[in-house]
């Protein structure tokens, strides 16, 4: 079978001008002779390489996901491949229609009424009018928004624009369908109805290249993989193994513990000031046995304080999903502006794997502040659970405690 | 279908490509029309409106204050008029033209189309409100019960080419050039109030008494086709030279025009 795609040694070249104007003007050229005769070699320019020799295939029915850091070059790749900027070097040889969705609702008008950017947005996109007037429907009945078809864009939610962006683009029908990460935003349920609409494309043999920042949806959708890092091909294999690359790569960059410097504590904010895992003797580690207790020892500053406060902290997996959360009333804590306890979770109770915190002080009802994402990491090692047998494979996030009773 | 993706090499004018994204020509021109009227009390009338007021304020200053010579005993307001017309598709064609392609940068940015849709639309737009203009003409030769040559049909519509040719071509290359370069946005309507001024809207060729500055005013397109207009309401004769000369002129703008824009589309996304 013949490749439907074929990336071969694909460059980019972005010339970066050091200099403050943001943009290219007839005045630069003219001013720089007065304000900086002597330094005239300030204004360097610089070659970055936003893709380096990246060549690979793709096959009729692939999925594939397209991982790496901010900057490692997917979006460039994602232009390439849609035509809307060539690369410097290389070449790509595609036979099929390829339809990309680097974001959703592009061209929408605030303007005008939804129906009339159901027709502009799919005509951007490549549709035809018969097209779009053939799926109208189903584009109406997918974004639920029909009540407010004739209102102007600009009276809708933005929730309500992304629903309807994303029904326009749901129904497209190309080849090959190249999607950034489009589905950042938008209500969980909505993200849901999108990730099916996409596996049934996936379903129905046609070819997609995903990138995501969301391993979970990355993992759910796509067969294959690809890790990108510094504009090169670093890995393409199963999108498992190119994500468990690439996280095993991240983790271990990342700091076990969060503390806040004395300096820094703010006379009239509630701040955190301190949080670390740590096992029954106090002592902070990253790594865990899945049947040993972890201890959270946690330390605000409460200098705005009110007695309705809470600490609010949430555990994460590698995959980004929330595994629970727990909200603790402050007043109980407080000595002198301080607040420190400790959070002691159960041994036997996380799975193996890498995890994380989510934490805030909120005022329920009211606001939160101090939030801090993808703090204090830790891992779970399998110290010989019953699931040991079964390393590797997914098994959820927790050990539960059940019972089986004879019947 | 097998194609390819690869560095900028050879100039092709994709004429195949843009046929295959026809329809979006009528949506970015119908979007732009909408958009232009949207939340207005008035709607279209203002297309037929502000030609209109132009005429009459004219007509009072230049017509009966300065008393314009038109070397012809034509009224002023269809003389004036007969100008503003096509001046109208030029000025307002160019403005929305070149800022067309910053305007639109979002969707550059995001998807791939020919890019010259974006400009050439923008001139589209005009031209509806040109055909709004014109009933108002219509209206006003009806209303001064002035003859017509029947050379009109024939006259009117080489005129429109010409302007629409000048447009495009000045229209594309001010576009192209306010992507890299945002200076333009500042040319564009100080450029235009000059043009005015260069272009026989108020007044006749023949006013001009300085041979020398007849002969630059030929290299305006938009001279030769308002003299086309003319022609064929004032019952003089053509002057086909001045003619000739606009229709070279507005191909050789167009196609300046059209090989800058195709020469440099490649790089918008990355400089919009």
């Amino acid at each position: 079978m013949k490749p439907i795609l074929e990336i071969k040694n694909i460059s980019k070249k972005f010339r970066i001008r050091h200099e403050h104007q943001a943009y290219l003007s007839l005045r630069d050229s003219i001013s720089g002779l007065f304000s900086a005769p002597f330094s005239r070699n300030s204004k360097e320019v610089e070659d970055y390489w936003a893709l380096k020799d990246v060549s690979f295939d793709v096959y009729p029915g692939d999925s594939i996901g397209i991982i790496g850091k901010n900057g490692a070059g997917k979006s460039t790749l994602l232009k390439i491949l849609s035509k809307i900027t060539p690369p410097t070097e290389g070449r790509i040889i595609s036979r099929g229609r390829i339809a990309s969705l680097l974001e959703v609702g592009t061209g929408f008008h605030q303007e005008l009424s939804g129906r009339e950017n159901i027709f502009l947005n799919g005509s951007i996109l490549g549709m035809k009018r018969k097209e779009i007037l053939n799926k109208f429907d189903e584009i109406v009945d997918f974004s639920g928004v029909e009540k407010f078809l004739d209102t102007p864009l600009k009276h809708y939610s933005s929730g309500m624009q992304l629903r309807l962006a994303f029904a326009v683009a749901a129904f497209l029908d190309p080849e090959i369908l190249v999607i950034d990460e489009v589905l950042a935003v938008g209500d969980a349920e909505f993200q849901k109805k999108c990730l099916g609409k996409m596996e049934e494309v996936v379903g129905h043999g046609r070819t997609i290249l995903f990138v995501s920042h969301q391993m979970g949806s990355l993992v759910q959708l796509c067969k294959k993989g690809i890790l990108l890092q510094h504009g090169k091909l670093k890995m393409q294999d199963d999108i498992n193994k190119v994500v468990n690359q690439y996280l095993n790569n991240e983790d271990s960059k990342k700091a076990s513990k969060l503390s806040l410097e004395k300096e820094a504590i703010k006379p009239d904010d509630n701040q955190i000031i301190f949080v670390e895992n740590t096992d029954v003797n106090g002592i902070g580690r990253v790594e865990f046995n899945h049947d040993e207790q972890i201890i959270v020892d946690c330390a605000l500053s409460l200098n705005n304080y009110n007695p309705n406060l809470e600490f609010a902290i949430s555990l994460y997996d590698r995959m980004k999903r929330r595994i629970f959360t727990i909200h603790e009333p402050l007043h109980k804590h407080r000595q002198n502006n301080l607040a420190k306890f400790k959070i002691v979770l159960p041994a036997n109770f996380l799975t193996p794997g890498n995890y994380s915190w989510l934490m805030c002080i909120t005022h329920p009802g009211i606001n939160y502040t101090e939030i801090k994402d993808d703090v204090c990491h830790f891992q779970i090692i399998d110290n010989g659970s019953v699931f040991s047998k079964y390393e590797g494979a997914d098994y959820g996030c927790v050990f539960v405690d059940y019972k089986v009773i004879p019947n | 279908m097998e194609y390819e993706i690869k560095p900028v090499s050879k100039l092709s004018l994709g004429l195949k490509e843009l046929w295959e994204f026809k329809e979006l020509f009528y949506f970015f021109t119908w979007r732009d029309i909408k958009v232009k009227y949207k939340q207005t009390f008035l709607g279209v009338i203002w297309a037929i409106l502000q030609p209109f007021m132009l005429m009459v304020v004219f007509t009072l200053f230049f017509g009966e204050a300065l008393h314009v010579q038109t070397d012809s005993n034509i009224p002023y307001p269809i003389f004036v008029y007969s100008g503003l017309l096509l001046w109208n598709i030029f000025s307002s064609g160019l403005t929305n033209a070149s800022n067309s392609m910053v305007s639109n940068a979002g969707i550059i940015k995001k998807i791939y189309f020919p890019r010259l849709i974006i400009p050439f639309s923008s001139i589209l737009v005009a031209l509806f409100d040109f055909l709004m203009a014109l009933l108002v003409y219509i209206g006003l030769l009806l209303f001064y019960k002035h003859p017509v040559e029947i050379k009109i049909l024939l006259f009117l519509p080489i005129g429109l080419l010409i302007t629409i040719f000048t447009t495009f071509g000045i229209g594309t290359l001010l576009a192209a050039l306010n992507v890299k370069y945002r200076d333009f946005r500042y040319v564009i309507p100080f450029l235009i109030q000059i043009l005015f001024f260069l272009t026989p809207v108020l007044y006749p060729v023949s006013i001009l008494k300085s041979s020398w500055v007849q002969n630059v005013l030929m290299f305006n397109p938009m001279a030769g086709a308002i003299e086309l207009l003319r022609a064929s309401v004032v019952h003089a004769p053509l002057n086909i030279q001045l003619v000739a000369i606009s229709a070279i002129t507005s191909m050789v703008l167009f196609i300046a025009g059209l090989f800058y824009f195709r020469k440099t589309e490649y790089y918008f996304a990355d400089l919009a």
